[in-house]
């Protein structure tokens, strides 16, 4: 079984919420990457979301902006970002790993060549911002043959015929995105995500994460009551930026300190 | 000149998708999808609708000033002793260039869809300052995202901007140019989305832009047509245009498409050379990939990151190509080359002395390809030449080049 499906199903009936983090491989440097992959873990992050770089990151916001070009800075590519993964498989055999980015980089490996390296180096799932599921079939294919999940995002403008269209096509979790707008943004409403989850629970037996706009440890209880898991991302990305200057070893404990009182606050709704 | 490899291509694309061949589609972020989706299923409809299309019609006679002439460039085609020049003057429309037939027909749309607020991408500026115009004539909210860089090289187009009454959002991240002024206004509209109609400037981006951008620059090559045959008596045997994303291009090949021995030549931005690697000519020196929410031909690295471009004019300095471009040639019935700075500028000063006519950088990529092409070809046969934009704006670029300050 999928390390994605068996977090999200121990999680769900232990009535734990997962944490989910995000940060872009070779940001702010290339070796920073697998220690901080390690903090987030022993930290209590529950699956990783690592970002692969890109020229152009149309859907995020300005920290997430800065992370991509200082990775592209650093020349880290999807060919370094795997390689990562492979050496952290070498000592973490059961944290889920996803990839999270855009469709060129992928396009460019070419879609068979991309499953077949991401199985071996250990990817569980592949979140392709702008590969919508109409646009996936192809990639969908070749994710299946190898038994990786092709994870979809949900939106607030996403309408009840879509959603279901989605669901069917849609592996190891829900990405709902909390809001209208980029990563980062600051304009969560909560009662709409209420809204929006309960309208997909009666669509799937699929988990449903959250992620935009959850920035600390009070946005992540009020979106870890209504959702399996939280997705956190530009508030740890930002530790590179503000730490970069200090080492990797600055950067590595201020993501770990990030994560601490969010972990908290979700364990703290059991 | 005739195209003897192809019988006869589907000129009923794109298909329910947006897809011309493997090239065009929609990849953007589920935000946008069902924006998208009202749009398109707004314009399906409209698009055939009398009334919509006699709203068109009048806008483009009373306030652009359509149709615009054909002119015959007799003094040029003299010196270049080959085939005779005709120039279609899309510089005479109101606001100075093609971009202004799209920017009527989008904002048409943005009246039925009640939206109060655009945004807009801009190069050169001439798609800001003709999207600026058409909302002080609404009365929208006007947002136009420019690269910070061509926010210096186009400074009057800026200032026009914002005498129209739109804002300019200087866009400060990548390569501070057109494809970063792209991404900035797809982050506007993933946030805005429900009070924004975005008026993308090209014949680009997720499906249906492609479609509509050039339904309504189509205007271009049905008349060039018409007076084409009215003037000459027969069809042209060569269309030749200036290609960045390709709008004012398509508008001119495309109702030509099934008229099989009229060639055409879309001219991309050769920069420094195309060999240098330093151009803007993904048609000639890119490969298919995916950006800006469609797939066609893009300059790319081996790791699929999008790459800096070159060019003298900031309209064509785009990495990638409208989709419909990209099939055309793949199947072989365009023809895609690339001419250098130097030799767009030397058109620029040519067609000035011996025309009178002063083109934009973008147009004189296509005029430089014409002082190729001509001399190559008989008196007795006819080329017409996209004079998609004035050249207004390039002046103090120009005045720079040669050292001058104005």
């Amino acid at each position: 079984m999928n390390r994605i499906n068996e977090c999200l199903q121990q999680f769900k009936s232990q009535g734990r919420k997962a944490l989910v983090g995000y940060i872009v491989s070779g940001d702010p440097f290339l070796d920073a990457t697998l220690p901080a992959m390690h903090k987030l873990v022993a930290e209590g992050v529950d699956i990783i979301e690592l970002g692969i770089p890109f020229s152009d990151p149309m859907a995020d916001g300005p920290v997430i902006q800065l992370a991509h070009e200082r990775a592209l800075a650093n020349n880290v590519s999807l060919t370094d970002t795997l390689a990562v993964v492979t050496e952290f498989r070498k000592t973490n055999s059961y944290t889920p790993v996803i990839l999270m980015g855009y469709a060129n980089p992928v396009e460019r490996m070419g879609y068979k060549a991309f499953a077949s390296l991401a199985k071996n180096s250990g990817i569980d799932g592949i979140l392709t911002v702008d590969l919508p599921p109409e646009e996936a079939l192809g990639l969908n294919v070749e994710l299946k043959s190898v038994g990786i999940e092709n994870i979809f995002l949900l939106a607030p403008s996403t309408t009840i015929e879509r959603a279901n269209m989605i669901v069917n096509m849609a592996g190891g979790f829900l990405y709902y995105v909390s809001l209208n707008g980029v990563t980062g943004a600051g304009n969560l409403d909560i009662d709409s995500v209420a809204a929006k989850v309960t309208e997909l629970r009666g669509l799937t037996d699929l988990p449903i994460c959250v992620g935009f706009g959850i920035k600390d440890a009070e946005s992540a209880a009020a979106v870890g009551n209504l959702a399996d898991g939280v997705v956190i991302g530009s508030v740890l990305v930002k530790q590179a930026q503000l730490l970069a200057e200090l080492g990797t070893d600055a950067v590595v404990e201020g993501m770990g300190g990030v994560v601490k009182p969010i972990r908290a606050a979700l364990d703290a709704l059991v | 000149m005739s195209n003897d490899n192809q019988s006869s291509i589907n000129t009923n694309l794109p298909d329910a998708a947006g897809h011309f061949g493997i090239f065009g589609g929609r990849f953007v972020s589920e935000t946008l999808i069902p924006a998208l989706d009202e749009l398109n299923e707004l314009y399906q409809r409209l698009k055939d609708d009398p009334d919509f299309q006699a709203e068109f019609d009048k806008d483009l006679a009373h306030y652009v000033g359509r149709p615009s002439p054909l002119y015959f460039a007799e003094r040029w085609t003299r010196e270049l002793g080959g085939a005779q020049i005709y120039l279609k003057r899309e510089d005479l429309n109101h606001t100075g260039a093609h971009k202004v037939n799209n920017t009527i027909g989008q904002a048409l749309l943005a009246k039925y869809t009640g939206k109060k607020r655009v945004i807009a991408e801009t190069g050169a500026g001439q798609h800001g300052v003709a999207t600026a115009t058409v909302c002080a004539r609404l009365g929208l909210e006007c947002v136009v995202y420019m690269g910070a860089e061509d926010v210096q090289r186009q400074k009057l187009n800026v200032y026009r901007m914002k005498l129209l009454g739109a804002k300019v959002v200087s866009v400060t991240s990548g390569s501070k140019t057109l494809k970063d002024a792209m991404n900035e206004a797809l982050r506007d509209w993933a946030t805005n989305v429900d009070n924004t109609f975005y008026i993308i400037g090209t014949a680009a981006g997720p499906h249906p832009y492609p479609q509509l951008v050039r339904d309504f620059q189509c205007v271009i090559g049905r008349e060039a047509r018409h007076q084409c045959l009215n003037q000459t008596g027969k069809l042209p045997d060569a269309l030749v245009a200036c290609v960045g994303g390709g709008s004012n291009a398509i508008g001119l090949f495309h109702p030509f498409l099934e008229d099989k021995d009229v060639a055409m030549y879309g001219v991309e931005a050769g920069g420094l050379g195309v060999e240098t690697g330093k151009h803007a000519a993904p048609l000639n020196d890119g490969i298919p990939g995916v950006l800006h929410g469609n797939r066609t031909y893009l300059m790319e690295d081996e790791n699929g990151q999008i790459i800096d471009t070159h060019s003298v004019s900031a309209g064509l300095d785009y990495p990638g190509v409208g989709p419909e471009h990209s099939w055309l040639k793949d199947v072989g019935r365009a023809k895609y080359v690339a001419i250098n700075d130097d030799e767009a500028l030397a058109a620029f000063r040519k067609t000035t002395l011996v025309e009178g006519i002063m083109p934009a950088l973008e147009t004189s990529h296509a005029l430089a390809y014409v002082e190729k092409l001509a001399p190559t070809m008989r008196p007795d046969q006819i080329i017409i030449c996209n004079l998609s934009g004035r050249g207004d704006k390039d002046i103090l670029t120009v005045a720079e080049l040669d050292g001058i300050t104005v």
